[in-house]
């Protein structure tokens, strides 16, 4: 039986995990490879198509071990994961992150744990991270606009991280609350309340499925991906993945969801995956499967985005179709 | 602007209308477009663009000319503005039908390199009720729709044979839809985008801009008319 202290992700470093001088100096390497990326992305504005995004990303690669949720399409290129992004903190347009997410600064960074936990804290990214090992899983990803990709995601379950911030058992759901910072985020657009807020049923932060995620393609998240750290929940459309995370809350009631604010019509606070539910504007039965092809083929959308048999389960019972 | 130039600006006017098209070929023939994530909403959103810019430009002619008798002879270029934004209305429409609607454009160009043309026929019905369903459920389809029907009617009327047949009021009035037409275009933009979008705000404005134009001088022509007679 694992006893555990307290409520901290500190309490639990052994003796044996403590860094070792040569993971030490790889993070120094890190820090070199991310002032290259700097440089390099300042030059790849100016001269497009001059350095490979691929070059300057090779010394951050993560340890990462393999996953059993693996699915085995064709995944997205990194260069088209990276570059077609809804992010409007930093712009509406698509192309807009991949230009002007390079004015956040992932290190240093923090996560406050806040509400109905035994012990709120405010933890280090990197003591986050480290806190389990990251696995690689390649999963679909759907956007409510009926597009689709396949990307690699390197991180640990969050119920791993959940169940060491030991929330009370009066918390029923969890709200993410990301990053929003005026002096770095100039393209932030009126008309929202931001911060950016998303939010899950206990049970579903709970779920296996369910992946705090620091990577991407086997290295740290790029920034207009959701650097440093940012959920991934699969079976749902990509809106509900809060990005740039800064603030963890556990509440007894359903948090407040910025889309959902904005439009309660088209984005539900449950947002599962579901080609019998239309959006007003575009029906859902298919998407647009983004990979490395010319011309994206039509594909037909799975329910729960293909994820039903892990699932499903959790929402037996509910009227799909009105808590859309 | 001197008469005889008008066969040599025509003929630059053409290829500035052609940009846009040559473009996309160009960046299909590169690669360009395969490398983006999403190269059918590239296209749907660069055909759509330029058939509103053309559109407000025909619009344009009219109170530009107006404002000094040189530049009466731009009413040569109107026509053909608005059969390019016809033009680039109905290569939206066909992107949307043939690329955005789920065709599939490479299993029916394999098919038909093969030798089975009915393949065809197979997507359209695989997609004619996707098509149907956003007809009758989406409102930025069917104001789409309205718009493109508005220009089909216009550039059917357009030619000068036509014309004459209507008589210049009856073709006066029918062509007033250009109107309906543009404004019709600026709402299926809006409906489309998502909350917090402004891209259509500048076309919007330009367009309104012309409305008005046109509004402030048949007011000022009324004012006068009736100066005149009293």
């Amino acid at each position: 039986m694992v006893i555990r202290r307290g409520g901290s992700l500190q309490g639990r470093i052994a003796s044996s995990e403590i860094t070792p001088r040569e993971a030490f100096l790889n993070r120094r390497s890190f820090v070199a490879g991310a002032a290259a990326l700097g440089v390099g992305a300042l030059a790849m504005r100016q001269v497009p198509g001059l350095i490979h995004p691929d070059a300057v990303h090779a010394q951050q690669k993560l340890d990462t071990i393999a996953s059993k949720y693996t699915v085995p399409d064709a995944q997205t290129p990194f260069s088209k994961a990276t570059t077609y992004n809804n992010y409007y903190e930093f712009g509406t347009d698509k192309s807009d992150p991949a230009k002007n997410a390079h004015t956040l600064r992932p290190r240093p960074w923090t996560v406050q744990v806040a509400g109905l936990v035994k012990k709120p804290q405010t933890i280090d990214i990197d003591t986050m991270m480290k806190y389990r090992p990251l696995e690689s899983r390649v999963y679909r990803h759907r956007c409510v606009e009926a597009w689709s990709m396949v990307i690699p995601w390197d991180g640990y379950p969050l119920s791993e991280f959940i169940s060491a911030m030991q929330p009370l058992a009066s918390a029923k759901f969890v709200q993410f609350l990301s990053a929003s910072d005026n002096i770095n985020m100039p393209n932030k657009p009126g008309g929202f309340d931001w911060p950016y807020s998303e939010g899950l049923r206990l049970d579903e932060a709970m779920n296996p499925l369910c992946l705090l995620t620091f990577g991407c393609y086997g290295e740290l998240l790029p920034n207009q991906n959701g650097a440093p750290v940012r959920v991934v929940s699969p079976w749902k459309y990509g809106f509900k993945n809060a990005k740039a995370i800064v603030k963890i809350v556990f509440t007894d009631k359903q948090p407040r969801t910025l889309w959902n604010e904005i439009a309660p019509n088209e984005y539900g606070f449950y947002s599962n995956v579901n080609p019998t539910v239309d959006h007003p504007r575009w029906s859902q039965a298919h998407e647009r499967r983004i990979d490395s092809s010319a011309f994206p083929r039509t594909i037909p959308t799975l329910p729960f985005n293909g994820y039903a048999d892990q699932v499903a389960g959790m929402y037996a019972g509910m009227d799909l179709k009105k808590n859309f | 602007m001197p008469t005889r130039w008008i066969p040599w600006i025509k003929v630059l006017v053409h290829g500035a209308c052609l940009i846009p098209l040559l473009k996309l070929i160009e960046q299909y023939r590169s690669g360009e477009l395969g490398l983006m994530a999403d190269p059918v909403n590239w296209i749907t959103h660069q055909t759509g663009y330029w058939t509103l810019f053309l559109l407000l430009t025909s619009l344009a002619v009219t109170p530009v000319r107006r404002l000094h008798p040189k530049l009466g002879n731009l009413i040569r270029f109107r026509r053909m503005l608005g059969l390019y934004a016809f033009f680039y209305a109905t290569l939206h429409l066909a992107t949307y039908v043939f690329l955005f609607s789920g065709y599939d454009l490479p299993t029916v160009a394999a098919g038909v390199r093969a030798g089975h043309g009915g393949v065809v026929v197979e997507q359209w019905r695989v997609v004619w009720p996707t098509i149907l369903d956003d007809l009758k459920k989406r409102r930025f389809i069917q104001v789409g729709i309205l718009a493109w029907t508005l220009l089909l009617v216009l550039a059917v009327t357009s030619p000068t044979a036509v014309l004459r047949w209507m008589g210049g009021k009856a073709w006066r009035r029918v062509h007033t839809l250009v109107y309906a037409a543009a404004t019709a275009g600026c709402i299926h933009y809006w409906w489309l985008v998502k909350k917090g979008v402004r891209a259509p705000f500048p076309m919007t404005l330009v367009l309104a801009a012309l409305l008005l134009a046109r509004v402030a001088w048949s007011a000022r022509k009324r004012w006068r008319n009736r100066g005149a007679n009293g």
